[in-house]
């Protein structure tokens, strides 16, 4: 599975519906709170077992994709 | 809802959480029972659940520990699908004047109470979240608003639920998830039969209705707090005391 595929899975599920995403799909057009943002966050940890931080400042699904690949690579 | 929903209720096995546990089953809600003894010592009370014809299953969990509150969590999810309702009941006393208190008694009280409320809401309400809907009630006591000589653990621990329900009230209010609290006084329990008639009448002056509660009082208070004709309160503390702490 893509990171990609693993992200519209868990994006979905918090939406409670099924997301249409690409790379280019802004965070602000799928329009998730503060509660989703820290949802989100800690399931993708979880699935990839990284650490992302509270704080991250991401407009589009392809930087989180980019901040996901970066962080597991840094695991090894 | 007509739903069937699912609660998960610690310190289920006997006593108050047993009474939440029956009560809730009765309006048509499976139970999932968390209790730290051994499921021998929960029989009745799981046969009584049984016969109100919904699926009750034991889960033996020392509420206290992260980890195994995490795992108990996810198999009662596995197990039943969701969860719709928890109720923090666990608690301990080990009582003593603050001066002869010492950090173990401390410790131990302040990790089963408070602790264990908050690793439950903790590894629960993912779920709730996705769900779009959750109702936690927690049991304080009237102890936590008044303080009580000889029970500076308890008292500390039962506070500091009523901060976390008002807390996790804010939090999760935008996911249609309400958490609040029950603060019972004096209920009749093994140990209040045991009281003397002197000391049952000087305990009663405390209290303006004249009487001890009962354990079904507490679960009436619970069953209201998480049917749809509370849907719109979150964040109290409903004392249930016969008006000792007005």
């Amino acid at each position: 599975m893509t990171t990609l595929e693993k992200l519209k899975e868990i994006l979905s599920e918090c939406k409670g519906e099924d997301l249409d995403i690409t790379p280019e799909t802004t965070f602000e057009e799928l329009d998730f709170d503060s509660l989703d943002k820290v949802d989100i966050v800690m399931q993708i940890e979880e699935a990839y077992d990284i650490s992302l931080g509270d704080n991250m400042q991401l407009s589009t699904v392809g930087e989180l994709i980019a901040k996901i690949d970066e962080a597991v690579a840094a695991k090894g | 809802m007509n739903e069937k929903r699912v609660a998960l209720v610690t310190g289920a096995g006997r006593g108050i959480g047993a009474t939440i546990a029956l009560t809730l089953a009765k309006e048509n809600t499976d139970i999932a029972v968390v209790d730290y003894a051994a499921e021998e010592s929960a029989k009745e009370t799981m046969e009584t659940l049984a016969a109100c014809g919904v699926t009750a299953r034991y889960y033996a969990c020392d509420v206290s520990d992260f980890s195994a509150t995490k795992t108990v969590v996810e198999q009662i999810v596995k197990d039943f699908g969701k969860i719709d309702i928890l109720v923090n009941n666990a608690g301990i006393t080990a009582d003593k004047l603050l001066m002869r208190m010492d950090e173990s008694d401390w410790d131990r009280v302040l990790n089963i109470n408070l602790k264990g409320c908050f690793n439950m809401i903790k590894h629960v309400t993912p779920h709730m979240m996705r769900k779009r809907y959750g109702r936690i009630v927690s049991i304080s006591s009237v102890v936590g608003l008044m303080g009580n000589a000889g029970q500076a653990n308890y008292a500390a621990s039962k506070a500091g639920i009523i901060g976390l329900t008002k807390t996790v009230a804010k939090e999760f209010g935008a996911r249609n998830i309400t958490a609040n609290a029950v603060a019972p006084g004096f209920i009749k329990t093994a140990m209040t039969d045991a009281l003397t008639e002197e000391q049952k009448q000087a305990m009663y002056k405390l209290i303006p209705l004249g009487a001890l509660g009962e354990t079904q009082d507490i679960a009436n208070a619970v069953k209201f707090l998480v049917s749809d004709d509370a849907r719109y309160i979150t964040g109290v503390v409903l004392k249930v005391d016969g008006g000792m702490y007005i």
